[in-house]
């Protein structure tokens, strides 16, 4: 099952809501961080990788030995520029990296070459459809290109974590993987409103193909900005949460902060503008005061890089190379085979899914059949198995050969998903099954026939007994024709035929 | 050892080796000795590599002579700023005490395609702040012109170094007048080339935007040959264009019809008496030669020094926080926690004045005076590199002393930092404007060099050592230091 399809599946089942917000309304904004799944870093030609031992994918120019100069890597740029054109942002025609200074073991150079007064795009929009079908307009503020810093490692102490490590030890292999970071506008009010977000964001950037976007990995990453206010009044004084690697991390977070800063509040006290850390274990958000707070970050050009151009011809070739967008996708999952907003937004959401739907919708010509059963018994099949529907062993062209099984009348519905879960099992196809089984239904009208009259003549009694009007017996007749085929005449050709016959003149 | 090193340039010490008259383990054997007699009280040489450049010449001599590319064999001398692959590389600081770097620097990596044989490492003021290399952390280089003197900076140990003939020609690098000036103060010719013309990648970053890698040699013929050695787009350095074409060997003699321009605030008060009469005398020359010299102002470079003494810092203090004591490099060896770790080796590893300029650039950089000071001195960049586009639209050179004064006695500006800053009066400017610019020899004054600026045009090189070349030979100066051998007692350093 794709992360989309669970993380849309737990969030019907659970249909959480924010706790009761008595009368107060949350301003939420969120900065997300993307890496992209370039081959080499942002900087330097070493490989970005996930898991590797560390330090083995270094260079001297991403340990920020004394005298290296960074060189900016072109495909890094071209997705940032798809992932800022399918936001809808303003591509600027110059955009310049600047220097934000700060001293951190896993900052080799103690600063980071990222994006501050000219970033790559500004001015998107994201339309994040929400449960009950409406539709969130949530803003972007801007898109920008950075790299990652490396990882440390505490260690000796009993957490893992820093406080209490006897020491740490620092892997740069992940230092200056390329990022995106993308800066929503406040324009969200609760936590599941956050969480659709995200779930949207993350499915647009893994449709364009420039990311992993996995949360566990930390190639998608959120923080939110959090405040809360009476409805109507000015904002409120924001806190930063971070540290939710996954939807559900991000919502229970969001969850806590809000009713925290709400309990500040109606007890009369102050919201402090600080950086807080959702604590999965705990279900509490900590702050984290240190001397690292008040951060000045020295913005200034990076004197190393010159300043990117990027003409109309450039942005115009990204563009056209977009694939279909969600929200597009969805509008035409509508008009072009009538599904629901919500089957639509499920496929949209999820590129191969939505592939797979089309496929077999264009093979049988019954969009609803189809739809019926990739969004039923295919995605139950793929969420119990956890296989990926690219990966499935039904292909939409076997599940299309099934369902016309199916509308042809050789197969009951029922019969089919017996079939099918024979073909998840096997891999094998339909008709393969069904002859093997010998599960088709028999509709030969012929055939049927011929087993019809020797019935009805092998029970002269009971059709007798018909013709004077006692209706009944029909189903004696029934029972003995699906003997005789095992279950597998077409019970609707199996009346007909016995009615012809049973009132038909007596034999002479 | 029959083969006397004192005045040989690059150019001859190829000639010799080409013609066979001597083996390039004869010629660095040659050197090493000279550097063993006089480095003592030079003390240009931070590092000699003497078993990588035996090693070295050893491999060369070992090639039939028609197989060796035209310049191998030849030896040279490196400022300590350049990152050598497998050499100690310290830019004169404790905190870079025993880094060897695990790279070349581009230019290197070309002279070593070339097949010139690296000497050893130059001194330098740390980090390459200062005009005197007394802020070196390791040792005081003297000018060979008079031990009582500095040599001027931050690539003294790279002027020293050619005009003590401890090597025939030197890399050094400017960022303000950091080869220029040196060279003028020790009779030396310096080259500061066109920002972008040559790669910067692996050399130690003082100021990005400002720094650039040059020849120190002994005459402009030398400096247009190494040019040519070490300039070049390089796909590392995103900054770096190269040069539109080789600047080949000057051989231009006359100057008819040339027009220079004086640029006359550098050439007023601020200026000592003798520096200006050596220069009213390279003024006749010009004429002599059939060039045209005439006045003019420049009125924006007199606040060229104060919108350096900001951008220069703000991109030091970021350039040097790298220096944290977490990969390499000095590291403290008393710390409770990571923050006193940072503090104590930084405190520790670097001196006075980078200290200070860590701390000018910090706050030059700071939320709320960014823009009274980052961006105020960038739009008076934007002014001088205006002024100068407009002088180049009347004139083809601009010239003026390179050094308000001669050399100056050790340690007597160590205790001001302003009146050290107005040593680079006249040389920073053309880092501002990213132009190219080169010192030569123009005479004497009290038994001191004194060295003539030439200005060109952004990538003019070709066509400024041209000029060059026609008053070097026309001004004709003595390069050889009456160096004498044995007696000077070396005074004790005076410590910063």
């Amino acid at each position: 099952m794709t992360d989309e399809a669970r993380s849309l599946t737990s969030s019907s089942r659970s249909s959480e809501t924010a706790g009761d917000t008595r009368g107060w309304e949350a301003v939420i904004g969120l900065e997300i961080h993307i890496q992209l799944s370039t081959r080499t870093k942002m900087f330097c030609g070493c490989q970005v990788t996930f898991g590797e031992p560390p330090n083995t994918h270094v260079c001297p120019v991403c340990l920020g030995h004394p005298g290296v100069l960074p060189v900016i890597n072109e495909k890094a740029v071209e997705y940032a520029t798809r992932i800022a054109l399918a936001l809808g942002c303003r591509i600027s025609e110059r955009t310049v990296f600047h220097r934000k200074n700060y001293f951190y073991p896993d900052l080799p150079k103690a600063y980071q070459i990222s994006q501050y007064d000219l970033p790559l795009g500004v001015g998107g929009r994201l339309e994040v459809e929400l449960e009950d079908g409406t539709v969130l307009p949530v803003g972007i503020t801007r898109v920008h290109m950075e790299e990652d810093a490396g990882k440390l490692i505490h260690a000796g102490g009993a957490t893992g974590r820093i406080d209490g490590a006897d020491y740490s030890l620092v892997d740069f292999n992940r230092g200056g993987t390329p990022l995106v970071e993308i800066v929503t506008e406040p324009d969200m009010s609760t936590p599941e409103q956050a969480r659709a977000f995200l779930m949207q964001l993350r499915s647009l950037v893994q449709q364009l193909g420039v990311s992993d976007v996995n949360m566990e990995e930390g190639s998608l990453r959120c923080d939110a900005n959090v405040s809360v206010r009476r409805p109507g009044e000015p904002f409120g004084t924001k806190t930063e949460l971070k540290n939710m690697n996954s939807f559900r991390f991000l919502y229970r977070g969001l969850e806590a902060e809000i009713e925290r800063q709400i309990a500040l509040l109606e007890a009369g006290e102050r919201v402090v503008q600080e950086t807080v850390h959702f604590d999965p274990a705990a279900g509490r958000v900590s702050t984290l005061r240190s001397k690292e707070e008040a951060h000045d970050y020295r913005y200034f050009p990076e004197p190393d890089l010159p300043p990117i151009e990027l003409d109309e011809g450039y942005v115009e070739r990204v563009r056209v190379s977009l694939p279909e967008l969600p929200a597009a996708r969805r509008e035409r999952l509508k008009q072009q085979y009538g599904l629901t907003p919500k089957e639509a937004a499920i496929l949209a959401d999820n590129r191969p899914l939505s592939d797979y739907f089309e496929a077999v919708a264009k093979a049988t010509g019954d969009a609803r059949l189809s739809a019926n059963w990739v969004l039923g018994d295919l995605s139950a099949y793929l969420n119990a198995s956890g296989v990926e529907v690219d990966a499935c062993p039904v292909t939409a062209a076997a599940l299309a050969e099934l369902l016309g099984l199916v509308l042809e009348g050789t197969l009951s519905g029922k019969m089919a998903k017996e079939v099918f879960e024979a073909m998840t099992e096997s891999g094998r196809c339909a008709k393969d099954i069904v002859a093997e089984k010998g599960l088709g239904q028999i509709s030969d009208a012929a055939e049927l026939e011929a087993i019809v009259v020797r019935i009805v003549e092998a029970n002269p009694g009971p059709a007798e007994e018909y013709r004077q009007g006692r209706d009944r017996v029909l189903a004696f007749f029934v029972g003995q024709v699906m003997k005789e085929t095992r279950g597998q005449a077409n019970p609707q050709l199996v009346n007909e035929l016995l009615r012809k016959h049973l009132t038909g003149p007596a034999k002479p | 050892m029959g083969l006397d090193v004192t005045g040989l340039t690059g150019w001859r010490c190829r000639e010799l080796l080409t013609a066979g008259e001597v083996s390039a383990t004869e010629l660095v054997q040659a050197y090493l000795e000279r550097i063993s007699v006089v480095d003592a009280r030079v003390q240009a040489y931070l590092l000699v590599d003497e078993e990588g450049a035996l090693a070295a010449a050893a491999a060369v001599d070992a090639k039939p002579r028609d197989a060796r590319g035209p310049w191998e064999g030849v030896p040279i001398a490196l400022k300590d700023i350049l990152c050598t692959k497998g050499l100690e590389t310290t830019c004169a600081s404790r905190i870079l005490k025993g880094y060897i770097p695990p790279y070349d620097a581009t230019v290197i990596a070309k002279l070593r395609r070339a097949g010139l044989i690296f000497l050893g490492k130059l001194n330098m003021d740390e980090f390459a702040m200062g005009s005197s290399t007394e802020n070196s952390a390791f040792q005081t280089t003297r000018n060979p012109w008079d031990l009582e003197r500095v040599p001027g900076g931050s690539s003294g140990g790279s002027a020293a170094c050619v005009a003590a003939s401890e090597a025939p020609w030197a890399l050094g690098t400017d960022t303000g007048g950091s080869i220029r000036q040196p060279a003028s103060l020790c009779g030396v010719v310096g080259l500061k080339p066109t920002y972008g013309a040559v790669s910067r990648y692996g050399l130690v970053a003082f100021a990005s935007s400002l720094d650039q890698v040059g020849p120190l040699t002994r005459d402009v013929r030398d400096a247009a040959v190494l040019l040519d050695l070490i300039a070049g787009r390089d796909p590392r350095d995103s900054t770096s264009v190269g040069l539109p074409e080789p600047v080949g060997l000057p051989e231009r003699s006359a100057l008819e019809g040339v027009r220079f321009g004086v640029i006359k605030e550098f050439i007023g008060e601020t200026c000592e008496a003798g520096v200006r009469d050596v220069f009213a005398s390279a003024v006749d020359a010009i004429g002599s030669l059939g060039g045209v010299c005439e006045e003019v102002s420049l009125p924006s470079v007199e606040r060229g020094v104060a919108a350096y003494y900001l951008i220069a810092p703000s991109e030091a203090s970021s350039n040097l926080a790298r220096f944290d004591g977490v990969r390499y490099g000095h590291r403290t060896s008393q710390a409770a926690d990571l923050y006193e770790m940072y503090v104590r080796t930084r405190s520790e590893g670097f001196g006075p004045e980078v200290k200070r300029r860590i701390m000018i650039g910090t706050y030059a950089l700071s939320a709320g005076y960014y823009d009274a000071y980052y961006a105020q001195a960038q739009r008076t960049r934007t002014l001088i590199i205006r002024d100068f586009s407009q002088a180049f639209e009347r004139f083809d050179f601009l010239i003026s002393p390179t050094s308000p004064t001669v050399a100056f006695r050790l340690g007597e500006r160590t205790a001001d930092p302003l009146a050290m800053y107005l040593s680079d009066l006249c040389t920073i400017p053309v880092n501002l404007a990213g132009l190219p610019a080169i010192s030569i020899p123009a005479g004497f004054s009290a038994g001191l060099p004194v060295g003539l600026q030439l200005v060109g045009p952004h990538f003019s090189e070709k066509e400024l050592l041209g000029a060059a070349h026609a008053l070097e030979q026309r001004l004709a100066v003595e390069t050889v230091p009456p160096l004498t051998v044995p007696p000077l007692t070396v005074p004790p350093l005076s410590e910063v």
